[in-house]
């Protein structure tokens, strides 16, 4: 995809960022290349609410932990996780494998 | 492969599912819901889940299992949904040829769970009132 060429994310909320922002979904468009980290940004500054959402929140694109620095790609899901119920994971990669024509690791 | 479940979770179903001529040791491990660190004033928690990606890294710690253990055979549900105090809120069945294998394997699964699995809890009070459950066991504040 071009530099700058917009595409659409959709960004999904659980549990108590569900509740921050009064939704559980959202779509939302970017230009790309994109991070998961800017998406967190503009989810942040646009929408009601989610500012209270965390700078640094876990986050998991197409089902898979990942850190704020993996890209998204147009069509991808963005989950916000609120911390899990039993500790902070350690993300496992920084962009997803799901849905890529690359093999997965 | 689906590891989620709104139904009472059934261990006889896990342990079946694992059992097999090669097993000389299995382990069973059940998390139940308690009544609360604090006041002990928890009657339910109520489970919620970003479900496929629940199923996506159950299959991902199972497939780790098999990679670090293998012929060990693993069976695992979460309920999701609200579960009362004293009701199971996971159920994992683990096989192995020899107990060391089955304790650790059990043990991996609990915690990768813990630390990987997206799943939330909020815990309903006696009062009628609810509030999340942060991964520390406190309340989350302006929550509820």
């Amino acid at each position: 995809m071009r530099n700058g060429t917009p595409g659409t994310v959709r960004v999904r909320f659980f549990a108590r960022y569900a509740e921050l922002v009064g939704r559980e979904e959202t779509a939302l468009t970017v230009p790309f290349p994109a991070t998961v980290g800017d998406v967190v940004r503009r989810i942040r500054a646009e929408l009601p609410g989610g500012a209270d959402i965390p700078e640094r929140p876990l986050t998991a694109v197409n089902s898979r932990h990942v850190r704020l620095e993996a890209s998204v790609q147009d069509g991808d899901e963005v989950a916000l996780l609120p911390p899990l119920a039993g500790g902070c994971p350690a993300p496992v990669a920084t962009r997803p494998p799901a849905r890529r024509s690359s093999p997965s690791r | 492969m689906t590891f989620h479940t709104r139904d009472a979770l059934v261990l006889d179903a896990l342990l079946a599912h694992v059992a097999g001529p090669g097993a000389g040791g299995t382990c069973a491990f059940l998390g139940t819901v308690r009544n609360g660190a604090g006041e002990g004033d928890v009657t339910a928690i109520e489970y919620s889940g970003h479900e496929p990606m629940v199923d996506a890294e159950f299959s991902r710690i199972l497939a780790e299992v098999g990679e670090r253990w293998p012929g060990v055979r693993v069976a695992v549900r979460h309920r999701l949904g609200l579960v009362p105090v004293g009701a199971a809120s996971i159920a994992i069945a683990v096989a192995a040829p020899h107990r060391a294998e089955a304790f650790a394997a059990c043990r991996y699964v609990i915690e990768a769970v813990k630390t990987r699995v997206p799943v939330w809890k909020k815990e309903h009070h006696a009062d009628g009132t609810a509030t999340w459950v942060d991964p520390s066991g406190h309340p989350v504040v302006g929550s509820g």
